[in-house]
């Protein structure tokens, strides 16, 4: 599995309150809360985001409350991939949850500009930086993960394993 | 090598006989909490768990408490969600208004959480529950959906951060003040995918509200969770709440910790985190003058009793200063209850402050206090990102009750010794 976009470029502890701030949270329709998308952080999000773009970010992305409204309007926003150095953990989990891929990779995060276009493969956790030239190796998941990836999310592995 | 108080609990709960940092485990639950913002996406993933009844109705708790009393339609609609569910699903700890509080102050208090329980709940403040000695965590609405169908869900094995408390907090320094040291000094992702466990002497010298409000922000400093031991104070709180009796998990002697911290509690101040990040933490040593226009007394994090005493001793027979507005949220019916009897509300009400129904409004830019462009709130709540409250372009300072009540008074962030000093 694939995805390739234009890379929006954040910084650190990039928050749940600005990536979907709670005055939309009396909604749970993920096309309302993607049309919020960002609001608060860059007002222009929503109006430039194509699908298959990327967020890149630093250290901490997803901070704060535990809301899944935040994947989810990055998800229906058309964002393929969030890359960072690290996810708060409330917003990593729910991340694999919904499937939405994220990655962390450090050098990625400090190689990549906003605007250039990248390509990630996530079978092998590669990081092409097709502006520039450069690739990043992320981490690849635990098997655990995989499997969960793999499944749609946690609610598609929990029916599974019962089956076994 | 030995493991940890949080390690114990989820070794226990995934019955195997020990784990370590790192390994990923399937654990059974004993609490499974929502509110009306979780909850609603909960309730439209549980279907994909291929369950038609929930795992056990008496260990699901549902607190609409954010935008309650409903804050308009959409609200209204959400709320109706939760409503429906609970009924449909006979689910036992469902709280209407007039019996909902906050939800982290309401869960201790109805004696739902316990010693050495697993928990978790679609609200990140859910790592409160570390203060009587449980394993308890936030997360997402889909391990809601999860955990309400099958009882269990998947847990990453922390590892952790050992804060070693001694000694004793001066007066009007609490609980607030040591977790905004805390987070002040390893910062917002200092304890991330870590928990954080409370250690030493000092510990007895906290009340039960301090070590609710410390495990509260836990999530602040990026932590899983939060825990304290379970001492005398302890049970007595859990059995005049009427809570389960707590199964016992010591950390071994040779448990590890990655790092630990000692922390002198007679040397804390009151300290204050300025905008945007609950990091930023200030003492009254380099506090620049700061007016304010907004005081909020409240939330998960600082609304129990002893908060709304410690903000009313500062507020009696003094008023708050022009061109400031205050609002007083107790966290629960029950407290809001105390408080009357014990003549609060007409200190407050006396100094000019607005005293609410519970709910969490404010603290995450809700309603019941949203700032306009340009103002400043003191607030006990416990984030300060921005827009957290109100416009994106306002700011919020967290602090104690004791400095938001002698704030409310000035009108600028001010510490609570200097003010009783002064008159």
């Amino acid at each position: 599995m694939k995805a390739k976009g234009t890379v929006f470029r954040y910084g650190e502890n990039v928050d749940t309150d600005v990536i979907i701030p709670a005055r939309y949270l009396n909604t749970s329709d993920p096309k309302e809360l993607a049309s919020h998308c960002m609001e608060d952080l860059d007002k222009t999000f929503v109006k430039r985001v194509k699908s298959g773009d990327i967020i890149v970010a630093d250290k901490n992305f997803g901070c704060g409350s535990s809301r899944e409204h935040a994947p989810i309007a990055i998800k229906e926003s058309g964002v393929s991939c969030v890359i960072a150095k690290t996810f708060a953990r409330i917003f990593y989990r729910n991340s694999l949850n919904i499937g939405l891929p994220i990655l962390e990779c450090p050098d990625a995060v400090d190689g990549i500009r906003d605007g250039d276009v990248v390509e990630v493969d996530f079978s092998t956790g590669t990081i092409i930086d097709e502006t520039t030239g450069k690739r990043y190796a992320a981490e690849p998941f635990p098997p655990f993960m995989q499997d969960l990836i793999a499944a749609g999310g946690l609610a598609g592995y929990m029916r599974k394993e019962a089956k076994k | 090598m030995g493991m940890t108080m949080t390690q114990k609990i989820l070794a226990r709960h995934a019955n195997l006989e020990s784990v370590h940092a790192g390994q990923l485990v399937m654990a059974n639950l004993d609490l499974v909490l929502g509110n009306d913002i979780t909850s609603p996406v909960a309730i439209r993933e549980f279907p994909k768990f291929g369950k038609d009844r929930v795992f056990d109705k008496d260990r699901i708790a549902l607190v609409p408490d954010h935008f309650t009393p409903n804050k308009d339609i959409k609200a209204a609609e959400q709320c109706k969600c939760l409503r429906q569910f609970a009924a449909a699903q006979d689910i036992t700890h469902y709280y209407e208004v007039g019996r909902v509080g906050v939800e982290h102050a309401l869960l201790p208090e109805q004696g739902l959480v316990s010693g050495g329980d697993l928990i978790i709940g679609a609200d990140s403040h859910t790592c409160t529950y570390g203060a009587v000695g449980a394993f308890s965590t936030g997360v997402g609405s889909t391990d809601m959906a999860c955990g309400m169908s099958w009882g269990r869900d998947w847990f990453k094995v922390p590892a952790a951060l050992r804060f070693n408390l001694h000694g004793k907090m001066r007066k009007y320094v609490c609980g607030k003040d040591l977790i905004l040291h805390i987070i002040g000094m390893i910062g917002v992702d200092g304890a991330l995918y870590r928990s954080m466990e409370f250690t030493g002497e000092g510990i007895g010298n906290l009340s039960m509200d301090d070590r609710f409000t410390v495990c509260n922000m836990a999530i602040e400093a990026g932590a899983k969770n939060g825990i304290f031991p379970v001492d005398e104070k302890t049970v007595a709180y859990l059995k005049e709440h009427g809570a389960k009796d707590p199964v016992l998990y010591a950390a071994d002697a040779d448990a590890a910790y990655e790092k630990t911290y000692d922390i002198d509690l007679s040397a804390l101040q009151s300290t204050v985190a300025f905008p945007h990040l609950p990091e930023n933490t200030h003492t009254f040593d380099d506090m620049p003058r700061v007016k304010i226009d907004q005081v909020v007394i409240g939330s998960c994090t600082n609304g129990r009793l002893s908060d709304l005493q410690a903000a009313a001793e500062i507020l009696k027979g003094r008023t708050v200063a022009e061109g400031v507005r205050c609002i007083v949220l107790p966290a629960t019916q029950r407290i809001w209850q105390e408080a009357m009897h014990a003549g609060l509300f007409d200190i407050f009400i006396d100094a000019g402050c607005a005293v609410s129904t519970p709910t969490c409004g404010p603290c995450l830019g809700g309603y019941m206090g949203i700032l306009a462009e340009g103002e400043r709130a003191v607030s006990t709540t416990n984030r300060n990102f921005v827009g957290r409250m109100g416009h994106v372009k306002s700011e919020v300072y967290l602090a104690s009750p004791a400095v938001a009540a002698a704030s409310a008074v000035t009108g600028y962030i001010t510490d609570p010794a200097t003010i009783q000093e002064a008159t």
